[in-house]
């Protein structure tokens, strides 16, 4: 077990692309850090030099006290799982699990014992003589996660390991990697596109877009207090209301909507108003006008979408926002909603740079 | 499911009654007494002599200088047909494996070089591979006869198209797994390719079971004739011996020599049609 530091890390690549542009950051001992971002990010790519897969074109990697940009991927002590889990096709589930460890010299009898308890942990000792072909998706992920685990490594990277798997088994081994990951306290990287998974996973997330890191912190703190627009918009579910305005020296104004209750901004920029769904609340003396057409049911609450009132995008439409609203709350199409927030939980940006200003 | 129509099955049976029937008729003559083909011809029922033939053919030395039989020669084309086919899976699957997973100056090239040698076929070099063969002192031997057919395009294509399908993520795998260059090469791609090591080694088997013209300028002495030569040097004693034509030998030769290459290809059909096929990994 170790702590990860990146120090300045930047990757080019010979063709003169650009993926990873200084990325500074430190990963305490036994953390398990979420690299979260669209694709194309970059976030992959640094896991990718973390594991030693991609070079470093500068900067320096650190695992523990060791500075390890030029050592060989399976002399840093990490252990990867893959997408498609990349298991040997031809070799058993226990041929899988030992290839590392015989590669490493262990003796036989101590690799046995580390893939019987492997297995027991991951309740795949059954499977142990089985081709990975035989082997349903989610236990396949097992394996390559007990491929991870015998080598006992200082860190774990995983890399969207649970994209290939259905809905249901993504939830559950979500929940799993989750407990190992504790039960181990093993450093862990874990990369992903999908925000749910980030933000349930993490102990601490870094949203990674063009190659830099937006912002890194806990969960909770990424979503009530986001430092740019990007990652306001990219964590949460449903997405952050976005409504483009102006400040006019007392209210934010886009088309006929007026809002009040905001002071010191600047004018004569665009500015970006970002309102959570689930601070949206029925308010008769709310400022937004919502014209409903669309509910959907997810059970024990209620997303409504509709138009606000007064608003007009470039497109000539009316802006759509979105209200996280309890079960009971059930209202027709086309039934008119007085909607309010509280000013203090909105967020407001400058849309040139994205930056937070309030 | 529609019936297949009776006309497919017409078709079919001409073809496959065209293809074999030169086959059964050299057969049905080599069984037959020398006297019996010069005065009627063609057989195309097997006669009473058999066992006569193929005994005086495998056993009994012949040959211009008396003194090679149907075994010996049997036994060269096998070394020719299997070193051939061994040395060429390893020689193309080692290129592939450079060429697809090493990153050196001038691979993309090298590459294409060599598949361009796959439009020169062997007569074009064999002067130039005769004269090194030659001194190097090793005219005569079996390592002369198999090292300068060895390097082969077509397999090397072949592996390097496979060697492509494998997913990135093995090698990655591998490499964290600690395995070496060696060892991802032997433990990972040798044992993948299976299906496809089979399919190419029954395919050289046959082209090298049926090499001519190297063998023929490679070989002087008798003892080192492959089946195929033997065949071309009886019609030659035939011919000059002044004695009575011994077609029937010709024939049963001719036969002997179809033999190996067909039981390879049934005996290991599953697998090479498997290899020429196969996609899943």
């Amino acid at each position: 077990m170790a702590q990860v530091e990146l120090k300045q890390v930047r990757k080019t690549y010979p063709n003169g692309a650009e993926a990873i542009f200084g990325v500074d950051m430190k990963i305490d001992d036994g953390e398990l850090i979420v690299f979260v971002g669209p694709s194309g990010c970059g976030k992959s790519t640094l896991l990718r030099m973390v594991a030693g897969l991609e070079s470093v074109t500068s900067g320096e990697i650190l695992i523990g006290d060791r500075l390890i940009n030029d050592v060989s991927p399976s002399e840093r002590d990490v252990a990867m799982v893959f997408q498609n889990y990349a298991l040997y096709p031809h070799m058993s589930v226990r041929g899988n699990m030992s290839y590392g460890l015989k590669n490493r010299k262990m003796p036989a009898d101590e690799i046995e014992r580390r893939i019987v308890d492997a297995a027991k942990m991951l309740k795949i000792d059954q499977f142990l003589d089985r081709q990975p072909n035989q082997l349903s998706g989610g236990q396949r992920q097992r394996v390559a996660m007990g491929r991870a685990i015998v080598r006992n490594p200082q860190v774990f990277l995983f890399d969207e390991p649970l994209s290939n798997l259905d809905a249901k088994l993504r939830v559950q081994m979500r929940i799993e990697i989750k407990r190992l990951q504790r039960r181990m306290n093993v450093t862990s990287i874990y990369v992903t596109h999908d925000q749910t998974e980030a933000m349930t996973l993490a102990d601490r997330l870094a949203v990674i877009n063009e190659g830099q890191v937006e912002q890194m912190g806990a969960p909770m703190e990424l979503y009530s207090n986001p430092r740019t627009l990007f990652v306001a918009s990219f964590i949460g579910a449903p997405q952050i209301n976005l409504i483009p305005v102006s400040f006019d020296g007392t209210h934010l104004v886009n088309g006929d909507l007026k809002l009040a209750g905001f002071s010191d901004l600047p004018q004569g920029t665009e500015l970006v108003l970002g309102v959570r769904p689930d601070v949206l609340r029925v308010d008769a003396g709310g400022q937004f006008g919502m014209n409903v057409d669309l509910v959907e049911q997810h059970g024990g609450e209620n997303l409504i979408y509709g138009s606000l009132g007064g608003t007009t995008t470039d497109a000539g439409e009316p802006l759509e926002i979105c209200l996280k609203a309890a079960q009971a709350m059930l209202p027709a199409i086309d039934d008119q909603l007085t909607l309010g927030f509280d000013p203090d939980t909105a967020f407001i940006f400058r849309k040139d740079t994205g930056e937070r200003l309030k | 499911m529609d019936r297949t129509p009776i006309s497919t099955h017409i078709i079919l049976i001409i073809g496959a009654v065209f293809m074999t029937l030169p086959v059964w008729v050299a057969f049905a003559t080599s069984t037959h007494a020398p006297e019996t083909i010069l005065r009627e011809g063609l057989q195309f029922w097997p006669g009473g002599h058999f066992f006569e033939t193929y005994n005086e053919v495998l056993f009994v030395e012949g040959g211009v200088m008396k003194k090679v039989t149907a075994m010996t020669m049997l036994k060269n084309s096998m070394i020719l047909g299997i070193g051939f086919a061994i040395g060429k899976v390893i020689i193309s699957m080692l290129a592939a494996y450079a060429i697809v997973y090493f990153r050196f100056r001038l691979g993309v090239p090298l590459f294409w070089i060599i598949f361009m040698t796959l439009l020169l076929p062997l007569e074009v070099r064999i002067i130039p591979s005769y004269e090194v063969v030659a001194n190097m002192g090793l005219l005569d031997t079996h390592t002369g006869l198999i090292i300068p057919l060895i390097a082969s395009a077509t397999g090397t294509f072949f592996f390097r198209q496979f060697f492509k399908s494998v997913p990135d993520e093995l090698l990655e795998a591998a490499r964290l797994d600690g395995a070496t260059a060696w060892g991802f090469f032997i433990d990972i791609l040798v044992p993948l390719s299976k299906t496809m090591i089979a399919a190419i080694l029954i395919i050289m088997f046959v082209v090298g079971w049926n090499q001519y013209l190297w063998p023929l300028i490679m070989t002087t002495q008798e003892d080192n004739y492959t089946l195929v030569i033997g065949i071309k040097q009886i019609y030659q004693v035939l011919n000059e011996g002044g004695e009575l034509p011994q077609f029937q030998k010709a024939f049963a030769l001719t036969i002997l020599a179809t033999l190996p290459p067909v039981l390879v290809v049934l005996i290991f059909q599953k697998w090479f049609v498997k290899g020429l096929v196969e996609s899943e990994k």
